[in-house]
C-alpha cells in the first residue's frame, strides 16, 4: 500500500536499503545500522514520503540466527499522504544504535524501553535510564534467555510459617509453565516439544525452601 | 537573606533562595490513578519541569505472551486497556488473522464492531467521570458508573463477565450474539444520551470545571505528532487522525459517523471529545445493528486455525485430533510478522507480532496509545500549576495495563 | 451474651467487654479506607462505590483517606509489581493500629496469572493480609462478602487470614443435597401423582353424594 515509501527509499539509497518487502500489506524496509538516523531522518523531511507521525519504536530478540541478535524496528506514518512504513535495522549485542530523539522527540520513551527490555543502547539519548523495571534490576526480560519466572524482588518477602511461593500448579499439571526452556535450547538442547507437556517438566522449589530457579528434569 | 530592618529601594533588590523544590507525586496517588510517579520540579506552585516515571504496573505482558499460545494471549490482551478490553480482543484477533489470512464471517464483524463500540463507550464515560470527580464533581461520576453498570450488564449478558472478557477468538468470537442483544442495547441508549446530558448540564457552565481545563494542558499539533500522540489527545489538537477512517478494518467505511476535532489542545476540548465519540459510537452500533445479519455463525470455518464444533469433536477422529493439536500445540499461524493497528480507547492500538511458525507467539509487541501520550503530558504539565496536574493527566486517559503493559 | 456472673460484675470485667464489644463495633462500621488502586481491578472498585452496589457506604466505609496516618483499612487493589513493593509496605508501615488489609482480587492475593519476573506473587509476602477476595476482577457482590467478613473479623478480634468462598447458586445446593437430578424428578413425579389420586377421589366422592342426591 506504501509501495511509493519504498520506491523513493529505493531510489535515494540505492544500496543501503538492504532489503524492501512487503508482506500481508506491510512495507518494510531494513537498513545498515550506521544508516538509520540518517534514512530515518530523511523519511520525516522528503516531500514525498513526510514521514511526520512517529508511531512506535521496539526491537525483538533472534539468538539463533547468524548476525546481529536484535531487530530494532521504527513504524512511521504521513499525515498528509497517509503511508505507513516500517524501518527495521539489526544491532549486535553490546552495540549501540543512534538515537532518534532530534527526528522525532517521542521516541525518548520507545528508546528507554528498548533499553530497560533489551539491552540495546541509543546514543545520543539524553537519558538512557531504565523506564519499565526498577534501577536495581539486573539484566533485560525480553531477552530470550532472561528466563521468565526469575523475580528480583525490591522487597524482601517476608518470613512467615506457611506462605510460600509454591508452583502455581504442580510440576506435571495444569498449563507447564513455559512452552520452550530457552536457556536450553540456546546450547543446543533443544528437547522434543511434547505436544502434552512442553519441553520445560520442571520442578519447581517453594521459596522457603531455597532458590527459585526452575531446574529442569533431563527427559529420556 | 538581608535583614528586615534595613532600608530596600524594592524588593527585587531582597536575595530569596531560588531553587526548584523537589516534590514526589507518589506512584499511590489517587490523581496518578496509581500507577504514575512524577517527580516534580516546582517553582512555588508552578510546574517547571516533571519526570514522569511510569512502571508501576509493568506486568510483564510481552514475555507472557511468549509462553503460552496464540489463543492464550487473549486474557492478557484484555487486562491491557481494562476499561475497553473488547477493543483489546479485537486488535490482537485481528493482527493474528492478517498473518493466517484468515476471513471471518460478516456476522462476526458486526458483532465485534458493535462489543468493541460498547467497549469504547464504557472507557469514555469511565475517563470522563473520573475527571469529573478529580476536578470535585462527585455526582457526575456516579450518574456515569450507574450508566456504566448497565453497558457492562450488557457485556455480562453476552460475554459471562463484566469486565475482562477473554472473548475475542482467533478466526471469530467465542459465541454467537444472544437473541435479545439489540432490544436490550438500544434500551440503554436514551439512558446513556441522559447521563451524558446531566453531566453536561452541570459542568459545562461550571465556572470552576472551565477555569481548570479550558487553556490547561495545552498541546500544539506539531508536538502532538512528533511525539506519536493518536487518539483523542491528537484529535483535540486539531488534526483528524482516526484509524476508522483513515484505514477502514471491519467495514467501517460503511457506517455513516463522523469524527471529533478540537483545536486547542487542552482539557476542554479533550473532554468534550470524548463525549462526542461516545454519541458518534452510540450511532455506529445502531448501524451495525442494522447490517448484521442474523444468522449464520460468529466464527471462520478454516480448521487450521479454528477449534472445531463439539459435535465433530466427540464423533470423529479428525475432529479430535484438530481440537488436541490445537489446544496442545496451538495454532501455528505462518512464520512472518505482521503489524495490525486497530483505533482502541486512546488511540491507535496496535499488534506487532512476529511468528516462528509454532504454536508459541516469537514476539508480541503491542504498540500502547497511551504510552506516548504519557510522555507528552510531560509538556502539557510545565507551566502549569500543581492543581492542574490533576485534570490534564487524567484528561490523556493514561491506562496503566496498557502504558506499562 | 448469655447470663451474667455476679463475679465478673463485681471485678469489672464484664464493663470491659462489653467495652471491648463496643469499641469492635464502631471499628467496624467505621472503617477508613486507604484505596491502593493499581489495576483493574480498580474498575470494579469504582463499580463498588458506584450507585448501584453502593457497596462502601452502607457500611460506614466510604470515606477514603489518602494519607495512611488517617487510615485504617488499607484495600489493595490490583496487581502489585515488584517496582511497587517499597511504596505498598511503606503505606502499610505509616499506617497506626489497628489496621486492616483486604486483598481485592486474584493479583493482589497471590499473583494471578502474572507469575513473572515482575509480579510480585501476592501481597501477603510484603504485608499480613487480614481478607483475600479472589476473582479476576472479583464481581461488587464478592467484595462485599469480603467487607462483611473482615467486619466479623473485627467484632471478634480475629487476625488471622480470612478467604472469601465462592457462592453457590441455591438451586445447586439443593441439587448436591439429593443424590441426583433423575431422583428429584421421580420424586416430583411420585407426588404429582399422589396428587393427582386425591383430587380425583375427590372428585369421585363429589359426584357420588351428586348421584345420590339425584337417585334421591
Amino acid at each position: 500500500m506504501s509501495k511509493k515509501v519504498l520506491d523513493r527509499l529505493a531510489s535515494a539509497f540505492g544500496d543501503r536499503i538492504l532489503e524492501a518487502t512487503s508482506f500481508r500489506g506491510d512495507d518494510q524496509a531494513v537498513v545498515a545500522p550506521k544508516d538509520w538516523k540518517e534514512i530515518a531522518a530523511f523519511l520525516r523531511d522528503d516531500a514525498s514520503c513526510a514521514m511526520d507521525h512517529f508511531l512506535d519504536l521496539t526491537a525483538a530478540d533472534y539468538p539463533e540466527r547468524d548476525g546481529p541478535r536484535f531487530d530494532v524496528l521504527l513504524f512511521l506514518r504521513s499525515t498528509k499522504l497517509n503511508y505507513r512504513v516500517r524501518l527495521k535495522t539489526r544491532v549486535g549485542d553490546g552495540d549501540s544504535l543512534a538515537s532518534l530523539m532530534s527526528v522525532w522527540p517521542g521516541a525518548d520513551w520507545g528508546e528507554r524501553e528498548i533499553y530497560d527490555m533489551f539491552g540495546v543502547k541509543f546514543e545520543g539519548h539524553p537519558d538512557m535510564r531504565r523506564i519499565l523495571l526498577y534501577d536495581e534490576f539486573d539484566g533485560f526480560p525480553l531477552r530470550k534467555d532472561y528466563p521468565i519466572e526469575k523475580t528480583q524482588p525490591l522487597v524482601a518477602y517476608r518470613n512467615v510459617e506457611g506462605i510460600d511461593k509454591l508452583p502455581p500448579f504442580g510440576p506435571d499439571e495444569g498449563q507447564p509453565f513455559s512452552r520452550i526452556d530457552w536457556n536450553a535450547r540456546l546450547e543446543g538442547k533443544d528437547l522434543p516439544v511434547s505436544p502434552a507437556i512442553s519441553v520445560q517438566v520442571g520442578k519447581r522449589k517453594a521459596l522457603s525452601q531455597g532458590s527459585e530457579d526452575v531446574e529442569p528434569v533431563s527427559e529420556e | 537573606m538581608e535583614p528586615f530592618y534595613e532600608e530596600h529601594e524594592d524588593e527585587t533588590s531582597l536575595e530569596l533562595p531560588a531553587e526548584p523544590m523537589k516534590l514526589n507525586m507518589g506512584p499511590s496517588h489517587p490523581a496518578m490513578h496509581g500507577t504514575i510517579r512524577m517527580v516534580l520540579e516546582l517553582d512555588g506552585e508552578t510546574v517547571r519541569d516533571v519526570d514522569i516515571q511510569p512502571g508501576y504496573l509493568h506486568r510483564g505482558f510481552e514475555k507472557s505472551c511468549e509462553r503460552g499460545t496464540w489463543a492464550q494471549v487473549f486474557p492478557y490482551a484484555d487486562r491491557l486497556n481494562y476499561v475497553s478490553p473488547m477493543l483489546n480482543n479485537v486488535g490482537f484477533s485481528l493482527a493474528v488473522e492478517k498473518l493466517c489470512e484468515i476471513k471471518v464471517p460478516d456476522r462476526c464483524t458486526y458483532y465485534r464492531v458493535i462489543l468493541g463500540e460498547l467497549a469504547r463507550i464504557s472507557d469514555h464515560l469511565t475517563c470522563n467521570g473520573a475527571t469529573a470527580m478529580e476536578l470535585g464533581a462527585f455526582t457526575p461520576f456516579l450518574w456515569i458508573i450507574k450508566v456504566r453498570d448497565w453497558v457492562w450488564d450488557l457485556l455480562e449478558q453476552e460475554t459471562g463477565a463484566r469486565m475482562t472478557h477473554s472473548f475475542g477468538r482467533i478466526g471469530g468470537m467465542a459465541a454467537p450474539p444472544t437473541p435479545h442483544f439489540k432490544e436490550a442495547t438500544l434500551a440503554i441508549f436514551p439512558e446513556i444520551d441522559r447521563a451524558m446530558l446531566e453531566t453536561e448540564k452541570l459542568l459545562l457552565h461550571n465556572r470552576i470545571f472551565l477555569d481548570r481545563t479550558q487553556g490547561i494542558g495545552k498541546l500544539t499539533a506539531e508536538r502532538a505528532i512528533a511525539m506519536g500522540c493518536t487518539g483523542v489527545v491528537l484529535r483535540s489538537t486539531g488534526v483528524d487522525y482516526d484509524v476508522r477512517k483513515t484505514n477502514p478494518y471491519m467495514h467501517y467505511d460503511q457506517f455513516d459517523f463522523d469524527v471529533p476535532v478540537g483545536h486547542d489542545g487542552d482539557n476542554y476540548d479533550r473532554f468534550m471529545c470524548r463525549f462526542e465519540e461516545l454519541r458518534q459510537s452510540m450511532k455506529i452500533i445502531k448501524q451495525a445493528f442494522d447490517k448484521m445479519p442474523n444468522t449464520g455463525s460468529v466464527t471462520s470455518d478454516d480448521v487450521r486455525f479454528v477449534l472445531p464444533d463439539k459435535q465433530e469433536v466427540y464423533h470423529t477422529i479428525e475432529g479430535t485430533i484438530a481440537h488436541f493439536k490445537l489446544v496442545m500445540e496451538g495454532l501455528k499461524p505462518p512464520p512472518g510478522e505482521v503489524y495490525s493497528f486497530t483505533e482502541g480507547g486512546n488511540g491507535e492500538l496496535g499488534f506487532y507480532i512476529v511468528s516462528d511458525g509454532s504454536g508459541t507467539p516469537y514476539r508480541v509487541r503491542v504498540r500502547p496509545p497511551c504510552w506516548y501520550n504519557l510522555r507528552t503530558c510531560r509538556e502539557m504539565l510545565i507551566g502549569d500549576m500543581i492543581a492542574d496536574i490533576i485534570p490534564t493527566f487524567g484528561s490523556i486517559n493514561m491506562i496503566g495495563g496498557e502504558c506499562d503493559r | 451474651m448469655g447470663a451474667v456472673n455476679l463475679a465478673d460484675v463485681m471485678d469489672g470485667s464484664f464493663f470491659t467487654t462489653r467495652f471491648e464489644d463496643l469499641i469492635a463495633w464502631s471499628r467496624r462500621w467505621s472503617l477508613f479506607q486507604y484505596p491502593f488502586v493499581t489495576a483493574c481491578c480498580g474498575m470494579e472498585f469504582m463499580s463498588l462505590n458506584g450507585p448501584r452496589y453502593d457497596g462502601l457506604a452502607r457500611f460506614g466505609a466510604e470515606a477514603p483517606r489518602f494519607s495512611p496516618r488517617q487510615a485504617d483499612l488499607l484495600w489493595v487493589v490490583g496487581t502489585i509489581v515488584q517496582k511497587q513493593g517499597p511504596a505498598l509496605k511503606r503505606i502499610y508501615e505509616q499506617m497506626m493500629e489497628p489496621k486492616y488489609v483486604v486483598a481485592f482480587g486474584t493479583c493482589a492475593s497471590c499473583g494471578g496469572f502474572y507469575d513473572n519476573y515482575a509480579t510480585i506473587p501476592g501481597i501477603d509476602k510484603v504485608i499480613p493480609v487480614d481478607v483475600y477476595v479472589p476473582g479476576c476482577p472479583p464481581r461488587p457482590e464478592a467484595v462485599l462478602d469480603g467487607l462483611m467478613l473482615l467486619q466479623e473479623k473485627i467484632q471478634t478480634g480475629d487476625r488471622g487470614p480470612r478467604i472469601v468462598p465462592p457462592k453457590e447458586l441455591p438451586r445447586l445446593t439443593q441439587l448436591k443435597k439429593k443424590t441426583s437430578t433423575v431422583l428429584l424428578a421421580l420424586e416430583e413425579q411420585k407426588r404429582l401423582e399422589a396428587e393427582k389420586e386425591r383430587a380425583s377421589a375427590l372428585l369421585a366422592a363429589q359426584h357420588h353424594d351428586d348421584d345420590e342426591l339425584v337417585e334421591r
